[in-house]
């Protein structure tokens, strides 16, 4: 695995334009895991942003993310045990740690060595997610966790699941930020020609960025009738379809979708005889080269069917196989090519401007903003 | 946060040294390779003390700049081991090899109320914890305790910009600190962070745990260079292996068995790790254990030892110029 002091010494004077693959900030929230899979009965390794965390949950219920490796011998504590309260021991050789990340027992002596310790990262809960801050912990607000109400709210139901997808986070990014891939990838699904035809607008500010897109006037694809159909029954005739794509720093995307029947109002605001979604996508790296990929499908119509909430889960899960599949190609082909160049079109221009703030948060981290090319990473 | 202890050597320039209290002075750096450096780091240090090269830490001050520069200060002490003194010859203009800052004593953040105490020079290691939970608006109380005013760097300063926070023990102005007091008066769930003299740490670290308070919550950094005594010369001997050696009062009992080419495992050279411990076999004198290593009980038996920072002392304070020296008989594994 790549360190990230690897990619900080990496000199480079490539920018956000030309990198192919992103390294990542620090000063972030990242999503550990849906909130279900952190317990007080054992501990998961995962590693977010190169850094292997042991997670698990206070008898309190608090969320606790230490560094996966005793200070003593490195040995993963996520191989270890739960023990007394709260604690951690190491399945090496026994060394024992709080919450807090301090040493509480050593082997063979009868006082503690004061700079046992392992990091404890700042951890926030929220949104059904736990997210960690790897950065400076005396930044990390949860103030700055991304809006994810949907997640949470009683106007909304729905479900998700978690790719570990094979390629640089970035990659994922760049496919959100830019839906016209639909049309080739989902074509059996969610994809159609006016797509890729439509115009669609991008805002930005220091923090988000926003693409809109709305075609007007077209059949629905199969998955937008059938969702047309559960609301309102025997539905026939064309809509009006939008996507409305919230990217939020560092790397949650929430994308705002529906159809509703043409020409009732949708563009202005009323959505009344419509349908909506939001997919809402919240990805942590993991690697240079992957990253962990959690999805949620919500929807605010029938909110009481559970019918309908798996049935969206499975076919968002059949829609995102698609994308993965893809990334993982294009991984493989970007790092069979290391000396071509990425060419930018117009419709890459929400994921640019995504790059562009990434690029900075990296700057003000004084951190080199390509990933290491795979010959300068020790991953096999 | 995490300890580091990854020592990539650099040069660093000397730009500016000016004595900021009777006997310390401030060394300002400017390293090759600037970093941030946080709360509790320290540089490691190559100084000259007679022709060798020898490694010595200290405290990162302040590091402006995100570590353009690195701001150090020493004491000279009177029994130096040499590396003080070499510190204090620096001028502007000459070079230094130094590490990158390295963390052995990170500050958490996110405890509910915090305890600052630093003793003397000890005040290197805390002044950049005060000044980061300043800015995070946290519950703290900085305590500085030293035996007189003219010995304490950065008095004012810190006075004037942690106000009420701030509290200093001045000796000989008749304001010891009360440890129990101090210890008795904590919140629960503080944590309190300390650097100074060895009888002052071990006072706190005694209340702390006659209080039952979380043992995990009293963090320390200790370079084992105080003692209970002031350093003296004794005599170490090893029956097995027929050496003796003359134990300067500026040199460790670990260097001086090195010097004499007794093949000593050992790693931290601060009283924390215990490789360097040696067995007792018999003692003309008294132990002066500085190590953080054994506990009380074991201190007590005096059936072993750290060499890298415990010493041996003549029993009783010389009296007069024909006092003994104290002399060690030990086994080494």
């Amino acid at each position: 695995m790549t360190t990230s002091m690897t990619t900080s010494t990496t000199t480079s004077t490539t920018n956000s334009t030309t990198a192919k693959l992103l390294s990542y900030p620090l000063d972030a929230w990242y999503p550990t895991a849906w909130d279900h899979e952190i317990t007080s009965k054992g501990i998961i390794s995962r590693t977010i942003a190169g850094r292997p965390l042991a997670l698990y949950r206070t008898q309190d219920g608090h969320p606790v993310a230490l560094a996966d490796a005793c200070w003593h011998r490195l040995a993963p504590l996520s191989q270890g045990k739960l023990v007394g309260r709260d604690e951690i021991q190491c399945p090496y050789h026994g060394l024992r740690y709080n919450a807090a990340g301090r040493c509480t027992a050593m082997p063979a002596q009868e006082t503690l060595n004061p700079s046992a310790t392992v990091a404890s990262y700042p951890v926030s809960e929220r949104y059904r997610y736990v997210w960690v801050w790897l950065g400076d912990p005396t930044l990390a607000d949860p103030a700055l966790l991304p809006d994810m109400h949907q997640l949470e709210s009683d106007e909304w139901a729905g479900d998700g699941e978690t790719i570990h997808a094979p390629c640089n986070y970035q990659l994922v990014l760049d496919n959100l930020m830019d839906l016209t891939h639909e049309e080739f990838v989902h074509s059996s699904s969610i994809g159609q020609e006016e797509l890729s035809e439509s115009e669609f607008e991008v805002t930005h500010d220091e923090n988000t960025v926003t693409v809109t897109r709305w075609m007007r006037n077209i059949d629905a694809p199969p998955f937008w009738l059938k969702n047309m159909r559960d609301k309102f029954p025997g539905f026939e005739g064309k809509v009006d379809r939008w996507q409305i794509i919230h990217y939020t720093f560092p790397s949650t995307i929430c994308i705002d979708v529906g159809v509703a029947e043409a020409g009732t109002g949708a563009p202005g605001g009323d959505r009344s005889r419509g349908v909506n979604g939001y997919v809402m996508n919240t990805i942590s790296p993991e690697t240079d080269r992957s990253c962990h990929y959690f999805w949620a499908f919500m929807r605010n119509y029938r909110l009481e069917s559970q019918l309908i909430t798996t049935q969206l889960r499975n076919g968002v899960h059949g829609v995102f196989g698609e994308d993965e599949a893809m990334l993982q190609a294009q991984q493989a082909a970007i790092d069979a090519n290391p000396d071509h160049e990425f060419y930018n079109l117009n419709i890459d221009m929400g994921g640019m401007w995504v790059r562009r703030l990434l690029e900075r948060a990296l700057e003000a981290e004084g951190r080199s903003i390509a990933a290491p090319a795979p010959a300068a990473s020790s991953k096999a | 946060m995490i300890t580091s202890r990854d020592d990539v050597w650099q040069k660093a320039d000397v730009i500016a040294v000016n004595d900021v209290a009777d006997r310390i002075r401030r060394i300002v750096l400017r390293p090759e390779l600037p970093r941030p450096a946080l709360p509790g780091e320290h540089i490691d240090v190559l100084a000259t003390v007679n022709g060798e090269q020898q490694v010595r830490s200290y405290s990162v001050v302040e590091a402006p700049e995100n570590g353009g520069h690195l701001v150090i200060t020493v004491f000279r002490t009177p029994d130096s081991r040499g590396g003080s003194e070499f510190m204090h010859s620096l001028e502007q203009g000459q070079v230094l090899r130094i590490t990158k800052p390295l963390q052995n004593f990170p500050l958490r953040v996110g405890a509910p109320y915090y305890v600052l105490l630093a003793g003397g020079i000890g005040i290197t290691a805390i002044a950049g914890m005060a000044a980061l939970l300043r800015r995070l608006g946290a519950h703290y109380r900085l305590v500085y305790v030293a035996r007189s005013r003219a010995a304490m760097a950065y008095l004012d300063d810190l006075a004037a910009v942690h106000g009420d926070r701030f509290e200093a023990h001045i000796d000989d102005e008749g304001g010891s600190l009360d440890v129990q007091a101090l210890v008795a008066g904590v919140p629960a769930h503080t944590e309190l962070y300390m650097c100074g003299p060895i009888r002052l740490m071990d006072a706190v670290r005694r209340t702390w745990a006659d209080r039952g308070l979380d043992r995990t919550s009293l963090r320390y950094e200790t370079f084992g260079n105080s003692g209970w005594f002031d350093a003296e010369p004794f005599v170490v001997r090893i029956p097995r292996l027929g050496v003796e050696a003359a134990v300067g009062s500026g040199e460790s009992m670990l260097e001086a068995l090195e010097r004499e080419g007794v093949d000593m495992m050992s790693d931290c050279r601060k009283g924390e790790c215990g490789l360097c411990q040696v067995k007792v076999l018999s003692l003309a004198g008294r132990i002066d254990h500085r190590d953080v290593f054994y506990s009380d009980r074991q201190k007590a038996s005096d059936s072993s030892m750290c060499c890298c920072v415990s010493r041996a002392v003549a029993a009783a304070p010389p009296t007069t110029s024909g006092e003994r020296p104290a002399v060690l008989t030990i086994e080494v594994p």
